[in-house]
Parts: C-alpha cells; sequence; structure tokens
C-alpha cells in the first residue's frame, strides 16, 4: 500500500496515516514545514511504516499540480491511496469586510484542493484503481453566519468530489469526502470544547482510513452528523435564521 | 489566537470532584514554550495533564491551566539493540506496546492499566507487579526534557546534580511540563505469560505465598475479598506469573470488550451487588486455580477490557484508597484495615494486595516503600465513605505508612506530610508557575 498525504501535519492526517503505517504502508508526507514533517515521519516509521518520505511543498498555492503531483507519486514508485487534509477555518468576521482574506479561505480550501484533486483523480483513472479521499466540513452542508465563507468552500469541494465519484463510477478508482463535525484540533484551539459533539482526531481517522476501501461517497465523521445535518439542512429558513447556532 | 479553551467540566477518573478549567491542547513540541508563557502571562498556574487515569484531584488545577499533552504522543527513536525508546511525553502505554512487543521488548514497569501517557507514569513513579524485581518506572527513565514557566526546557538524566530529575520522577507535574522522556525496555521471548492461580483463605497465608514467590516469579499479585469477616477475613486470590519462554510475539489485540455508554445509577454499587461480585469472583478463581498461559493483556490490564469502567460507580463517582505499610508491621497494619473495612460493610470492588520490594524509589515523593500495599475503591457516599477512610489513615499513620498521590482526593495535609518526610525538600523545586488541586491542599502547613 503506497499513501500520499497532502498536508501531512494536520492532526486528522497524521493520525490516520498512523493506521496506514500500522499495515505497513509506504508514506509520502506533503507539507510546508519540513521539521513538522520530519517528525510525523519517524513517529510513522516506527509505528511500523515500510517506507516514510517527505515532500516540502505549498499547497495553497500549487505551481503545475499535475507534473508535481507525478512526482509526489514516483517518488514511492507509485500511489494506491490520495487523502487531502490540509485546510484553514479563516477569520470569518474579518474575512467579511476583508475580502482578501475571504479569497484566501477559497483559495486555500477550495481553489488549491480543487488543483490537487483533479491532479490526483486524473493518475488514479490512468491506473484504474486507488482511493482519493477529502477532508470536507460539516459546515459545508448549510451556510450559517459563524464561518459561511469556510462552509462555501468546503460545500464547492463536496460537488466537487461527488463530481469525481460519479466521474470514477465505472472506471474503478474510489472517490470519497469525509464530512468531520467539530474536532479537537489546532483549527478549533481557542473554541469552548466541552459537549459530546466534539471528536477527537482518531475517531474521525478511523472513519477515513475505513472509507477509503469502502463505501459510499460522502460520510460524516462521526457518523451521527448524517442525522443532524439532515435535519439542519431541511429546517424552513424562518426557523433557522432565528437560531443562534 | 489563545492557546487555552475554557471547558466547564474537566473530572479525575474517580469522578468525585469536577470542575473548569482553561485548557490548551498543544499539537507540537515546538509550541510548548510559547504556550507556557501564554499561560502564563494570563494569569494561569498551570498543570500538564495526559490521559486523566489519576483517581483524585493530582491531576486537575480548577480555574487554572491544564495543558493536554495528549496531542504531543509522537514516537522519537527506537533503538531494538540498546533498547531504548524515546517518545513525547503524551504517547501512551498502549501505543508503545503496540510498537515493541514484535520487536520483543516490553515495558520494565506497567501500571494496571496501558490508557496512561509516558509522562503522567513519571510524574506518578508508578509500579506494577513486578515491584520486587524492577522497582519503579522512574528506575527505567534515562533522560527527560522538562520545561519550566521560564520557557526553558532543561534536558535532565539520572545523574542530574541540580536534583531537579529526582523531584520530577514522582513529582506529580508541580516542576514543570515534562515534554519527551527515553525509557529502557526489557527483552521478552514472547507475547505470552505463565500464570498461577492459589486461592488462599486467609491473610496469613497471602504473606506466606508472597514470600514463597518473590525469588521465582517476576510478577505477583493479589486480589482479596474485603466485606467477608470473621473466618473469612482476608480470603484471596493470589496470582503469579513469569514471561513465557517461548510462544507468539505477535501483540495482543485491543482486549476492550465494551465502554460504559453511561454512568450506573450510583446505587448499583452496593454491599450486596459487591459481595455477590466477590463470591463470584473467588469461585470463578477456584475454577481456574493453578497454572495456565495467557496473553499480555488479559494479565497486565484486565480491567481495560471495560472502557471506562469508572462509570460503574455512577454520577458520585469513587474514592481510591492506597497505602503501603512498612514489612515490619505489614501483617497486623493490613488486618487492622481489612476489619476496619469489613466492619463497616462499604466493600471494595476491587481489592488489590501485594508486598513491595526492598528495591529503593529514585523520586523524591515517590510513593512505594519496603512493605505491603493494599489498594481500594470505594463509591462515594459522602460521609460514611470519608469517616471509613479516616479510620484507614489513622492505621497506616500508626503503621509509619503513606498513601498513593494518584490515587487520592481527600487526604489532610498532616497524613501526606507524615508519610512523605522529603516533601518540604521536594518543595523548593517545585516550579511556581505551576500548581495542582492536591499540593495546594496537602503542602498547607
Amino acid at each position: 500500500m503506497r499513501l500520499i498525504v497532502l498536508g501531512a501535519t494536520s492532526s486528522i492526517a497524521a493520525a490516520t496515516a498512523r493506521l496506514y503505517a500500522a499495515d505497513g504502508a509506504t508514506i509520502l508526507l506533503v507539507g510546508r514545514d519540513q521539521d513538522r514533517l520530519e517528525q510525523t515521519a519517524a513517529d510513522l516509521a516506527i509505528r511500523g511504516a515500510e517506507r516514510v518520505e517527505t515532500a516540502l511543498c505549498d499547497l495553497a498555492a500549487p505551481q503545475d499540480a499535475q507534473r508535481q503531483f507525478s512526482d509526489f507519486s514516483a517518488r514511492i514508485g507509485g500511489v494506491d491511496h490520495v487523502l487531502l487534509a490540509y485546510g484553514i477555518l479563516g477569520d470569518q468576521a474579518d474575512a467579511e469586510r476583508n475580502l482578501a482574506a475571504a479569497e484566501d479561505i477559497l483559495r486555500v480550501n477550495f481553489n488549491s484542493a480543487t488543483a490537487w484533486a483533479l491532479a490526483a483523480a486524473n493518475l488514479l483513472e490512468r491506473q484504474g484503481r486507488g482511493s482519493l479521499v477529502v477532508i470536507g466540513s460539516v459546515a459545508g452542508d448549510r451556510g450559517r453566519r459563524a464561518n459561511f465563507i469556510y462552509g462555501a468552500a468546503k460545500a464547492g469541494l463536496a460537488a466537487l468530489m461527488e463530481g469525481i465519484a460519479h466521474r470514477f463510477a465505472d472506471k474503478g478508482p474510489r472517490a470519497v469526502l469525509i464530512k468531520p463535525g467539530p474536532t479537537v484540533t489546532p483549527m478549533t484551539e481557542g473554541m469552548n470544547r466541552s459537549g459530546a459533539l466534539w471528536a477527537s482526531p482518531e475517531q474521525v481517522a478511523q472513519i477515513v482510513y475505513r472509507r477509503a476501501f469502502r463505501g459510499g461517497p460522502v460520510a460524516y465523521a462521526p457518523g451521527f452528523w448524517r442525522i443532524i445535518m439532515l435535519v439542519i439542512r431541511n429546517l424552513p429558513s424562518f426557523i433557522f435564521n432565528r437560531m443562534e447556532i | 489566537m489563545n492557546p487555552f479553551s475554557p471547558s466547564d467540566s474537566i473530572r479525575s477518573w474517580g469522578g468525585v470532584l469536577k470542575a473548569p478549567h482553561h485548557v490548551a491542547r498543544p499539537g507540537w513540541r515546538s509550541e510548548l514554550s510559547r504556550l507556557v508563557l501564554s499561560g502564563r502571562q494570563q494569569g494561569y498556574r498551570l498543570l500538564a495533564c495526559g490521559l486523566r487515569r489519576s483517581y483524585g484531584d493530582s491531576g486537575l488545577n480548577p480555574h487554572e491551566g491544564l495543558i493536554d499533552m495528549t496531542g504531543l504522543d509522537r514516537m522519537i527513536t527506537l533503538d531494538p539493540a540498546t533498547r531504548r525508546i524515546r517518545v513525547e511525553a503524551g504517547a501512551s502505554f498502549d501505543a508503545i506496546l503496540q510498537v515493541i512487543v514484535r520487536q520483543g521488548l516490553f515495558l520494565p514497569v506497567t501500571p494496571g492499566t496501558r490508557f496512561v501517557t509516558v509522562g503522567g507514569a513519571i510524574a506518578n513513579d508508578v509500579h506494577g507487579k513486578n515491584h520486587h524485581r524492577h522497582g519503579t518506572i522512574g528506575r527505567w527513565v534515562r533522560r527527560l526534557g522538562l520545561l519550566r514557566s521560564d520557557g526553558l526546557e532543561l534536558d535532565l538524566a539520572p545523574d542530574d546534580p541540580s536534583g531537579l530529575f529526582q523531584a520530577t520522577i514522582g513529582g506529580l507535574g508541580l516542576t514543570g511540563v515534562i515534554t519527551w522522556a527515553e525509557i529502557e525496555l526489557m527483552p521478552i521471548a514472547s507475547a505470552m505469560m505463565d500464570v498461577e492461580n492459589i486461592p488462599f483463605g486467609k491473610l496469613d497465608e497471602f504473606f506466606t505465598l508472597a514470600a514463597d514467590s518473590e525469588d521465582a516469579f517476576d510478577y505477583t499479585v493479589s486480589w482479596i475479598d474485603c466485606l467477608s469477616g470473621g473466618e473469612r477475613l482476608g480470603r484471596g486470590i493470589f496470582t503469579r506469573g513469569n514471561h513465557a519462554g517461548t510462544g507468539s510475539i505477535l501483540p495482543d489485540r485491543g482486549n476492550t470488550l465494551l465502554t460504559m455508554p453511561v454512568n450506573l445509577p450510583g446505587l448499583a454499587m452496593n454491599r450486596y451487588s459487591i459481595s455477590a461480585f466477590n463470591a463470584l469472583y473467588v469461585w470463578n478463581g477456584r475454577r481456574k486455580s493453578g497454572t495456565a498461559r495467557t496473553g499480555l493483556h488479559p494479565f497486565f490490564y484486565p480491567l481495560d477490557s471495560i472502557g471506562r469502567w469508572n462509570r460503574m460507580y455512577g454520577r458520585n463517582g469513587m474514592y481510591q484508597y492506597q497505602s503501603v505499610v512498612p514489612a515490619a508491621v505489614q501483617k497486623e497494619a493490613t488486618h487492622d484495615m481489612l476489619k476496619a473495612i469489613s466492619a463497616s460493610g462499604q466493600g471494595s470492588f476491587l481489592a488489590v494486595l501485594k508486598t513491595f520490594g526492598d528495591v529503593a524509589s529514585p523520586g523524591l515523593l515517590s510513593f512505594p516503600a519496603p512493605g505491603t500495599t493494599l489498594a481500594l475503591d470505594f463509591p462515594n457516599r459522602g460521609d460514611v465513605t470519608l469517616k471509613l477512610m479516616g479510620r484507614l489513615d489513622a492505621i497506616v499513620r500508626e503503621a509509619g505508612g503513606r498513601l498513593y498521590p494518584a490515587k487520592d482526593g481527600r487526604m489532610s495535609a498532616a497524613m501526606f506530610q507524615a508519610g512523605y518526610p522529603a516533601w518540604q525538600e521536594f518543595a523548593k523545586y517545585v516550579d511556581a508557575g505551576f500548581s495542582s488541586h492536591f499540593w495546594k491542599r496537602v503542602s498547607q502547613i
């Protein structure tokens, strides 16, 4: 098993990579902080990975994603699974006034992710097998005032992954979007994390790993978010718009 | 952004005390220094925490800062030739076992749960069933990183001339944040255990069995029924074992069979249910008496088979009580304690008796000492429970013994100070930027 992790220093990505490592996978970690990539690589190697490589790359600014992705793949002798896990929450209040900040949120979470997802999809389609898993968010299911710019980017990613899954339908590879609820990661630092709705990166990772191998094109993590978001998506606006959520 | 998030109800494992904290969960060691300075600037005194298996208040720091180290759980280096593993302080014994067992290595000391972090194990200088051989985990720590509240990280070894290493081993997190540690592992030939269970009818037999077993067995422990009085006072099952010389080296898969989804009603643990459990346990022990070969998990971590088992004690939680009394008076003192418990009718579901060897503990505040340790847990019934523990305190103190801070949530400052004569020496090493509810309580003069 050969895995490429785009955004390897994210907590969900690192927790998922550990599950691959325990199975003896060969792993390429891509990110922009060499020290953190190396710490992650050492951890995965001790946990059982066959081989771990790192590649320094500012994923938010792809130069030629198709070529860069081919290079990634060549580094570990081909690829079976791809995990795209980087993203930023941004500062919603700031981004509503400062449009450059809003564009940044879209550029990192949507535009650049689209380039990498398409590059990976093209390669997987050519080889007729493999799996592309992208981390979305429940925030993409319905825009709400707290984080709708981030949510819009993740909603775009959801449509993109649905489309790629549709394109793959009769061709072999898999495309999956994981929608985590609030997770205890650096992205949610500073928020009040009391309450039963918060998940750990390890809980989400279990679902990411399982869904890379089987199941439909969309998965909530943890699974109960499917029910919650079903309700939230279907609330009439006159109720939803009065809610403080 | 402020790395500290408000969290309104942090509980420790015993669940008696529940308090709000400001919690930070760093993901990288490089963030720690800034984090500590930020917490101090906001006026918090700090305490690192791991998987929160401490029963009482030694892991709580109400209204102050808590640094959740479970995100710093990376393996750093593993050298099978020298049997050294270096890990971040938030790495769990569970994760380490998954890596080392298949390489023919094992933890030289492990407590009764593998869901503890390395930092927590060192800060409590934990012991295991092989105390008479290996002493505490602190004896196997070769180096550690300690971050002080001035933001500077120290690299400490056992020969550290400042004394800070000895203060940090068993130092309850009060000397700073343990950031990483290097531990010497022990070789094993297989992942199997040769185990012998021997039922015994009264306390004297326990002491005979313990004395007879220490030379030939690496691990000894026993369970006792502390509800039965009179003739059956001190009946129990003595377990002794060794790592098997042959057999599979593949580690056990997780043995967590089920997880308590909610707190049981407080009444679930009463003298009748505990009494019934104890009778069943004795019966089962007799049935299984003799020798058997088992995996590592059933031998070392039987309780880990029920996730969140502390919820069986309901919303009011439970108290743990673990004492050690010196060898010279261990028979009388243990007998007196069991009698007091049996007379009170407040049974303990998990009562564990073990003799400690005379291997010296390295920490200034290390708990183990030569003699006999008794570990009990009591459902929290308020005053009656506290009164019983008060009676036990008197016996332990009279015997010249002491209590284990990791298990305690209520001992008096006088009891602590009597048991740990080095406490004032230790206090000199406490970093003024750190605190815990336990320390505030027991360091009062």
